[in-house]
């Protein structure tokens, strides 16, 4: 199986690498550019652990083939900051302490990411729906509910 | 995972692909299925042709009163359609049952037809719809009634080498109510034990149209027929609808299996058949 080529821009640069075409978006990010943020769970899209951006959809990353991400956009966790300035939702995330042992974390935040960027003031409910495809294990998802409220009503989370 | 991976620019350059395959290549979109299928050894294609840049299979369109989805329209598209909402509502429900968000923004309406899982979420709805699928092959395009396309469990009439490519349905007329109503184990991410979708239209306040359809029950997804026929030409009403959900549990041949066990699913078809029901009525007063 020969490798393909692919071209796409990753958290906002403009990337190029070789890879067989059978290796997942996940596989590629973590094994050959080196970002580990996106995480490996069950690896079938059922537990949103390397959840990513793709041109600004949420999605995951073990359910997508590197060729398929050609030409466009796939921000990770380690694009949602400013150098050492972190996104408003991370800052939730700290502040609420909405991190148990943090597998689920990147995840979570992506999700939650995409969901304020489409709806800066969602209800508990739409918070829930937002995040109902990342599974934490530590059921600590009162905390993560709860740092994604105080994130939107910071009025942080308004799209730049 | 090791197969060939080939992009196809065109319909036509997909279908000369599938035919160099020979019947041993597969079709990938979304890849919701596939690859978890393939991951786990399920299957083990030596090719795969993605047809997820194909611009001619994507777009949510309305011709005549009829309404056109490419076989790339994806759930999070479908959720996100004034037009569906307004004309397909049934299918909008369905489509937000199925997966969670990430899924739902990869996995298309062709695919969920494609797998032919008597569970897929969008079945049901486009059975009571009166959709047809429109497929593309060497000879040309074919329609086929949906009701027509599933021959058993992940079994269906596509030929190698052909590739659904349109999925067409009248949009519902203002008289008309529906529903979709799933049971699994969990809100999200669950697949369904049993899910009912139902289609009333009405005319002078009496039922004209009926048309339910239960998955996760039978082999395929499967229309109550006798529960459709107790509800034409009546007035909706508690009675009628108990009535209804009784000839549906009939109606339902679920099995037991690891999600569920068979009477419990029969049972639940019918109860979730009347619930279905009771907003319909609720929603008329």
């Amino acid at each position: 199986m020969e490798n393909v080529q692919i071209k796409f821009i990753l958290n906002g640069e403009a990337v190029e690498v070789s890879a067989p075409p059978s290796l997942t978006l996940l596989k590629l990010l973590r094994e050959k550019l080196g970002l580990t943020g996106s995480k490996p769970g069950c690896e079938r899209g059922e537990c949103g652990a390397c959840t990513v951006l793709l041109d600004g959809d949420p999605v995951n990353s073990c359910l997508v083939l590197a060729p398929q991400v050609e030409g466009r956009e796939v921000i990770t966790i380690e694009g949602i900051s400013d150098g050492e300035k972190l996104d408003p939702i991370q800052e939730a995330f700290i502040s609420e302490s909405a991190v148990q042992c943090g597998y689920c974390t990147p995840g979570m935040i992506i999700s939650a990411k995409a969901l304020l960027n489409r709806n800066p003031s969602p209800s508990r409910d739409e918070i829930k729906r937002a995040i109902s495809g990342n599974l934490c294990r530590c059921t600590g998802y009162t905390k993560i509910i709860k740092a994604i409220e105080v994130c939107s009503a910071s009025g942080a989370a308004v799209e730049e | 995972m090791q197969f060939e991976y080939t992009k196809a620019a065109s319909i036509e350059e997909a279908l000369d692909l599938l035919a160099a395959g020979g019947g041993e290549a597969k079709v990938i979109a979304g890849g919701t299925d596939l690859l978890v299928n393939i991951q786990e050894g399920l299957e083990s294609p030596p090719a795969l042709i993605d047809i997820g840049g194909i611009a001619d299979l994507k777009g949510i369109e309305e011709k005549d009163g009829i309404i056109e989805l490419g076989s790339l329209v994806t759930h999070a598209e479908v959720l996100g359609s004034e037009l569906l909402r307004e004309k397909a509502p049934v299918l909008v429900s369905a489509c937000s049952e199925v997966g969670a968000v990430q899924i739902r923004y990869r996995a298309t309406i062709g695919g969920n037809i494609a797998t032919a899982s008597p569970s897929g979420d969008t079945v049901p709805a486009f059975y009571v719809l009166g959709a047809r699928v429109a497929i593309r092959g060497g000879e040309g395009e074919r329609e086929i009634a949906i009701e027509d396309f599933f021959t058993g469990v992940k079994r269906t009439v596509l030929e190698p080498g052909e590739l659904i490519v349109k999925i067409r349905f009248p949009g519902m007329p203002e008289s008309a109510r529906s529903f979709f109503k799933k049971l699994g184990q969990r809100k999200a991410l669950a697949i369904a034990k049993v899910s009912v979708a139902g289609y009333l239209d009405f005319k002078d306040g009496l039922v004209e149209e009926a048309r339910i359809a239960l998955g996760a029950v039978a082999t395929t997804v499967i229309r109550a027929e006798k529960a459709e026929e107790a509800l034409k030409g009546k007035e909706l009403s508690d009675e009628v609808i108990e009535e209804a959900g009784r000839l549906t549990t009939e109606a339902s041949k679920a099995i037991t299996d690891i999600r569920s066990n068979a009477e419990y699913r029969d049972e639940m078809a019918g109860l979730l058949l009347t619930r279905g029901l009771k907003d319909i009525l609720k929603s008329l007063i």
